[in-house]
């Protein structure tokens, strides 16, 4: 082998060994850190059971947070159409934070509690994520998503 | 009228901008200098109007002219004057003509300093420039027009989002926006090279400044948002693997690589078609960039409603630039393409191996990033993908970078030899071990924590040996000139931003506390007190004003006022106080009365120790510096003339070669 020959032959089997490891290692990382983003009514039909973490998105439901009076800890309740999940977590929530707005929260079950570590919410007045938009839909496929539930308006 | 005359104003640069992108490539194709000769004052012309209209989209914010839609959704009679011109690129409109007048700041520029250049290929890269302006005015035109009339006028704004409302807003957008159409110049060189299909040195000696100055743009953009993100959004984190995040962080990766592959070509005339590849990436990873921050597609802390009707145009705008200039370059690359050979052991392959590192690592960003979509497309379900899986891989491939890094400037072109390389190895992994070890007593074990200082005291001490060496060794004068001068100082940086990294990540203290008035919490060795909540007022808010104070064994240290701000709109907003330093930072955020109807009482907090954290940053503004210094390099302005006489008998040689 002439060294011009042998030199792009070593360049492109280091580009090759590269390439191997630097796939099998972002498949690896893929694997451990995708999120699966369900709604209430989807994890109490099981769809969720086989995540150990997921996202949990949906309303939070009017009148259901409730502080500890000595930690941090706080509860309410994740609502889509047809579901309900409570949700436990333990820290300060976001600025945008409220009732009847659209929330996603990562964390995993607990019995029948979601337990969360990160809690986000909506970034602006009129946002709300697509794909939680797009979870609730297909959550509810056939039935017309409560868009009120979208508005800051006194529940009845 | 005015914001009529500001719509005019862009047609009439819509017009000038076709009359720049297409008469002088008919020009230059058929060797025609008249219609070349259109290029220059098309371009002037054309930034004559959108700086006017810009400068009338100013003034209607300035002035309230709430019939302007764009205006009366992103200010309002409280809001101050400076964060009303901020708010000229508060939204998707407005931040397109920005992007559109930046794009003809630069191409201005050029036309003023590229007088020595063949005019053939001045005017195919003024035109390739007239293309993407053709492009993004009509995506303003049709479909985001910041001009649009709201009748009847409402007798108030809305708000500009709170989140914007920060000095960060004043310059972080423009600042980024000048890295990323920066690149523009770059991409038009390169698809001017491949139409004219011949790509000679002194070209592309003189694309570099131009690419490393839009680089040090963009990384000044980015420490900017780091920091913005850090002070005001993030709750202390500096970067959060967010989608707008990446978003600009890929442009910047593969600006890294193309700013070394461009070296290479400029001195060696190797790599060429590789350069070309590059820049053509590092522009259509700009657009991405651009769209994706505004598109709402990806759910992100940065999202913002969005309108959908302008996602078919985006794609097909992105489809055209990238579709377009692959094409090209599949046509036309081999005949640019070759260069001497080099050994395995030299700067070339040093700069190869780094540049492999820094496009996986824009890939693997890329495709985290976009990963939800593509899963939506497969119909996998919704899925993000979290930080961990970049935090795992990013610094994987860095590492190879990080040790090779300290012998790139011993390393010769072509052919290098060992022993001064090992000297450096000895020598800098002395240094390396030593201040490890010394670490160690300091940081409680941390594995992390001395990792980092050894890298840095790695790439640091390498650093140094060299500018000592050139101290040396060569004549006062002629030691540091500024492209190797802004070479250093890059590197510099990245010891620096290693330390920060590293120390700010291991041994940040923070914890959420609740806590009543007079209650004192410790954190990190500080005790912080909290004294209570206060009513104050700003021009367009109102806040719940806690005071902290903080000290360390008994020996004050600071009063720290962080705020619960309410704007008019309803909406709240936490700014949070922090006591900076060069070793640590004491960061103090508010989060929620524990009863709300009894604000005097207990509050939750979060407290925060963050050794070095502004290290982060000065690192990053060492890389900024570095791109600045070594863009302004006399090298790259003077000689031209000389040097293309020669640049023709080098290819001569080349292709016999």
């Amino acid at each position: 082998m002439n060294p011009t020959r042998q030199r792009r032959l070593t360049i492109i089997l280091a580009i090759l060994a590269a390439v191997i490891v630097a796939a099998a290692l972002v498949v690896y990382a893929l694997q451990q850190n995708m999120n699966y983003l369900f709604t209430p009514s989807q994890v109490q039909a099981g769809e969720a059971a086989t995540y150990k973490t997921f996202r949990l998105g949906g309303m939070v439901k009017a009148g259901s947070i409730q502080r500890s009076s000595d930690s941090l800890k706080v509860t309410f309740t994740v609502v889509d159409a047809s579901g309900a999940m409570p949700v436990e977590y333990n820290g300060i929530l976001p600025d945008l934070f409220r009732e009847n707005q659209s929330v996603i929260a990562t964390g995993h079950m607990d019995g029948a509690r979601f337990i969360a570590t990160e809690v986000l919410a909506k970034h602006d007045e009129t946002y709300m994520p697509k794909e939680l938009k797009d979870a609730m839909a297909k959550a509810h496929a056939g039935k017309h998503i409560d868009e009120s539930a979208n508005q800051d308006k006194p529940q009845p | 009228m005015t914001p009529e005359l500001g719509q005019l104003a862009l047609i009439l640069a819509l017009f000038l901008a076709l009359a720049q992108s297409v008469l002088p490539l008919l020009g230059a194709w058929r060797g025609n200098r008249a219609l070349m000769a259109v290029a220059r004052p098309a371009a002037t012309g054309q930034a004559v109007f959108v700086a006017l209209a810009f400068a009338i989209l100013v003034a209607a914010f300035l002035r309230f002219d709430f019939s302007v839609q764009y205006v009366a959704d992103n200010s309002n009679l409280q809001l101050p004057w400076y964060y009303r011109i901020a708010a000229v690129w508060g939204a998707h409109e407005g931040s397109m003509l920005l992007w559109v007048l930046i794009l003809n700041v630069w191409t201005v520029a050029l036309t003023l300093f590229s007088r020595r250049l063949p005019d053939a290929f001045l005017a195919r890269v003024l035109a390739v420039l007239g293309i993407i302006s053709t492009g993004f005015l009509c995506f303003i035109l049709f479909t985001s027009n910041p001009f649009a009339r709201l009748l009847p006028m409402p007798p108030d704004g809305a708000d500009l989002n709170p989140v914007l409302q920060d000095p960060g807003m004043t310059f972080h957008p423009p600042v980024l926006y000048m890295g990323y159409v920066g690149f523009s110049v770059a991409f038009a060189f390169s698809i001017a090279a491949l139409l004219g299909g011949s790509m000679e040195q002194s070209w592309v000696r003189w694309a570099r400044p131009w690419t490393n100055a839009a680089w040090g743009f963009l990384s000044c953009g980015i420490v900017a948002g780091s920091w913005w993100a850090y002070a005001e959004l993030g709750w202390g984190g500096w970067w959060f693997w967010d989608p707008v995040e990446n978003a600009s962080f890929m442009p910047w990766l593969v600006g890294v690589a193309l700013i070394h592959a461009q070296a290479v070509t400029e001195k060696r005339g190797t790599l060429r078609a590789w350069t070309i590849l590059l820049s053509l990436f590092a522009f259509s990873l700009s657009l991405l960039g651009t769209f994706l921050v505004r598109s709402g597609i990806l759910t992100s802390v940065h999202a913002f409603a969005s309108d959908p009707r302008r996602g078919t145009f985006i794609l097909g705008f992105l489809a055209v630039v990238v579709g377009g200039s692959l094409l090209l370059y599949a046509l036309r690359a081999p005949k640019v393409a070759g260069g001497k050979a080099f050994a395995l052991v030299s700067r070339e392959s040093a700069i190869l191996i780094g540049n492999l590192m820094f496009t996986v690592a824009a890939a693997m960003v890329m495709l985290g990033t976009l990963f939800p979509l593509l899963g939506d497309a497969l119909n996998l379900g919704k899925i993000s993908v979290g930080p961990p899986y970049f935090g795992l891989l990013f610094p994987l491939l860095m590492l190879p970078v990080v040790l090779l890094l300290p012998f790139g400037p011993y390393l010769r072109w072509g052919n290098s030899e060992a022993p001064v390389l090992k000297q450096v190895l000895v020598r800098a992994a002395m240094a390396a071990v030593a201040c490890a070890v010394i670490a160690a007593f300091f940081v409680q074990g941390q594995l992390k924590a001395i990792a980092g200082v050894a890298g840095a005291a790695w790439v640091g001490v390498g650093v140094v040996l060299y500018i000592v060496k050139r101290w040396r060794e060569m004549a006062r004068g002629r030691r540091y000139p500024a492209e190797m001068a802004g070479m250093l100082l890059a590197h510099f940086g990245v010891a620096v931003f290693l330390i920060g990294v590293m120390l700010s990540e291991s041994l940040s203290v923070t914890r959420d506390v609740r806590l009543s008035p007079g209650q004192i919490a410790t954190v990190g060795g500080y005790e912080f007190r909290f004294d209570g909540v206060s009513e104050t007022t700003g021009p367009n808010w109102t806040a719940e004003q806690g005071v902290v104070t903080v000290t360390r064994n008994g020996a004050p240290v600071a009063v720290m006022h962080p705020q619960k701000r309410t704007y008019t709109r309803e909406q709240v907003q936490t700014t949070s106080a922090i006591d900076p330093g060069i070793t640590r930072d004491i960061y103090v955020a508010l989060g929620e009365p524990m009863d709300p109807n009894h604000v005097a009482g207990a509050w939750a907090l979060r407290l925060y120790t963050k050794p070095f954290v502004r290290w982060i940053w000065a690192g990053g503004l060492f890389m900024m510096l570095g791109g600045f210094v070594s863009a302004a390099d006399r090298r790259f302005r003077v000689k031209r003339e000389v040097e293309a006489a020669q640049a023709v008998t080098a290819t001569l040689q080349e292709s016999q070669a």
